[in-house]
């Protein structure tokens, strides 16, 4: 069977038509149509201000669209809350790291793991019982490099160790879809190697979107990449038709002298 | 490293000091009627109570709620008719009081969530004031500006006309109010409590249905304030306008920012203190208690945010943590005989 014939023959995970959202006349994302195949990882990349984070807001229910429908395995989500998306096997991080600045590493990712179990609704039990939690939240932990950290309030963390962090808690909830907002920004060189070898051993069994600037960490990862600009789909294709296309190069570098 | 340990030692009370702070809360609600005039103490039970199931909306999940004189009011009256009409020991008519508030506090619950912050505390103001009006009208029920009057002390044939006695007879009921108050808190339940306290939208992105949440604390938090306000109602033979009236939902705010916000018995000292004190003033015969008042909440607000609890914890915390990080800095020196590493965060 060819390529082209699997791809066809599998529907794809996530699939947004004409999606829109207009903030007071201002469009945001305007018209896009994205399709991300099972399995895959896909990048959304494009100038500043090109309406990313406000796609994954629609996408994750963060945001309602103004227009335009968005599908997950099939099912219409539009319109769904955040938590509803969640739950079905949708998980994300934050660009600007959004966390429980009080809690300690351990108790974000067991937060995650019983919001994963729907065991929270136990206002009769001992917050005891969220130590079975202790072996899989330290294996995430170890997992994005924060093993040593687990007793430490989220609030002392360095930006990079954050970042890490928001990773830990979109894996604990065993994701079908993985949609991550810039995972590698303010991380060091080492942080960057090691946070693409966990995307691309935890691929393996999920579909990934992420939003990055980083073009090396695009290239070394993304199947299939969208360029955004001005809310619009620019360009779509592997990353080397896009590293090539000539709008994309315009608005990554201004009108080319010709 | 240093982190590490720092937190390890920080992670909360030592047992020995949680399980002393125990005896003694204990040995305190036991002998508080010896140490005053019994209803006062009754008051503070009952108005400890109160502060503890606010806190958990406004400590525990950032939900200023400034309109509790609803559940407490509504409870004293529904607590007092069902002690008058039916002739069961007052435990039923507190129970009863109590069900009926956290029914009154379902539909409440689902309309104001959907608002937050100050928008919240209006919305739940606004409800407070409704229950006042309705209080205030119904004359047949809640007679008014008269208020409900005497409503009895039944308790299995025992009389307890004598404050003293009713003390004791009501004190498991508030004790296992807040008993229920402090499980919530540690429990699995708790833990996302305080998610929705630090961050809403990432709590969300976790899959909890925040507003769905919030409103089982509601309701909650209005069940426990109605066990308050029933017994209240009891001790004093009658349930007034005053019960419900915004005043009140003010005054168990400031023993909560007094006390101490999410340290759950910090509100009962904040209770304390201010039952007291408006108790000093009243017999001193000074007409100042709104006045006094109000100075300890600005006073705490800009001295001390983090309440009298919630101060002495920090400052415990903080002492501990030296010693414990000036030990390991010493162990590590001695070990590597070499200069300590330089300290981080």
């Amino acid at each position: 069977m060819s390529a082209t014939a699997s791809q066809a023959g599998t529907n794809p995970v996530l699939r947004t038509s004409a999606l829109s959202k207009d903030f007071n006349g201002f469009l945001a994302v305007s018209d896009v149509d994205l399709s991300v195949a099972p399995g895959t990882v896909h990048a959304l990349v494009g100038p500043n201000g090109a309406g990313k984070t406000t796609l994954f807001n629609l996408l994750t229910g963060f945001l309602k669209p103004s227009s335009g429908t968005i599908t997950i395995e099939g099912r219409d989500v539009t319109g769904m809350r955040p938590e509803q998306i969640a739950q079905r096997g949708v998980a994300r991080s934050f660009q600007i790291a959004s966390l429980f600045e009080e809690l300690t590493l351990a108790e974000h990712v067991e937060l995650a793991l019983q919001g994963r179990d729907g065991t929270g609704y136990r206002f009769w039990r001992s917050d005891k019982r969220l130590r079975r939690y202790a072996a899989e939240a330290d294996g995430l932990l170890d997992q994005v490099g924060l093993g040593d950290m687990s007793g430490v309030p989220a609030g002392s963390l360095a930006y990079g160790q954050k970042r890490a962090l928001e990773l830990a808690l979109a894996l604990a909830l065993s994701p079908k879809l993985l949609l991550l907002d810039e995972p590698t920004a303010g991380m060091g060189v080492e942080d960057v190697a090691r946070t693409i070898e966990l995307i691309k051993r935890v691929r393996a069994d999920r579909t990934v979107v992420l939003v990055e600037h980083n073009m090396q960490v695009v290239g070394d990862l993304a199947d299939q990449v969208t360029v955004l600009q001005f809310g619009k789909v620019l360009a779509e294709g592997d990353y080397e038709q896009v590293r090539n296309d000539p709008d994309v190069i315009t608005a990554y570098l201004g009108e080319a002298v010709a | 490293m240093i982190l590490t340990r720092l937190v390890k030692a920080t992670s909360g009370w030592s047992p020995v000091l949680r399980i002393g702070m125990l005896v003694v809360g204990l040995a305190l609600a036991l002998g508080l009627p010896w140490m005053m005039y019994p209803p006062i103490a009754l008051d503070i039970v009952a108005w400890g109570l109160f502060a503890v199931a606010l806190d958990l909306l406004l400590g525990y999940t950032g939900m200023l709620s400034f309109g509790h004189a609803a559940f407490w009011g509504s409870s004293a009256y529904a607590t007092g008719i069902i002690a008058k009409q039916v002739g069961l020991p007052f435990y039923f008519a507190v129970l009863g009081g109590a069900l009926v508030v956290a029914a009154l506090a379902l539909p409440i619950a689902m309309l104001c969530v959907r608002r937050s912050g100050i928008y919240f505390a209006m919305v739940t103001l606004a409800f407070a004031q409704m229950i006042y009006f309705i209080a205030n009208q119904w004359r047949a029920v809640t007679g008014g500006e008269n208020g409900l009057q005497g409503v009895p002390r039944r308790f299995f044939g025992v009389d307890l006309t004598d404050s003293f006695y009713f003390y004791y007879a009501a004190l498991p009921l508030l004790l296992l109010g807040l008993l229920g108050a402090w499980r919530v808190v540690h429990s699995p339940f708790g833990r996302v409590m305080v998610a929705i306290r630090e961050n809403q939208a990432r709590a969300r992105a976790l899959g909890y249905p925040v507003d769905r949440y919030k409103v089982q604390v509601f309701v909650l938090s209005a069940f426990l304030a109605g066990v308050a306000g029933g017994v209240y109602a009891v001790s004093h033979g009658f349930a007034s306008l005053q019960e419900v009236y915004w005043t009140t939902s003010g005054k168990v705010v400031v023993m909560n920012i007094l006390g101490g916000m999410g340290t759950l018995w910090g509100p009962v000292l904040g209770a304390a203190i201010i039952v007291q004190l408006e108790d000093y003033l009243a017999t001193a015969g000074i007409d100042a208690t709104n006045l006094v008042t109000g100075v300890i909440f600005v006073v705490t607000v800009l001295l001390f945010r983090r309440g009298i609890w919630g101060t002495v914890r920090y400052l415990v915390r903080s002492r501990t943590a030296t010693r414990h990080d000036s030990a390991a800095d010493e162990e590590d020196a001695e070990a590597e005989s070499r200069p300590a590493p330089a300290r981080q965060g």
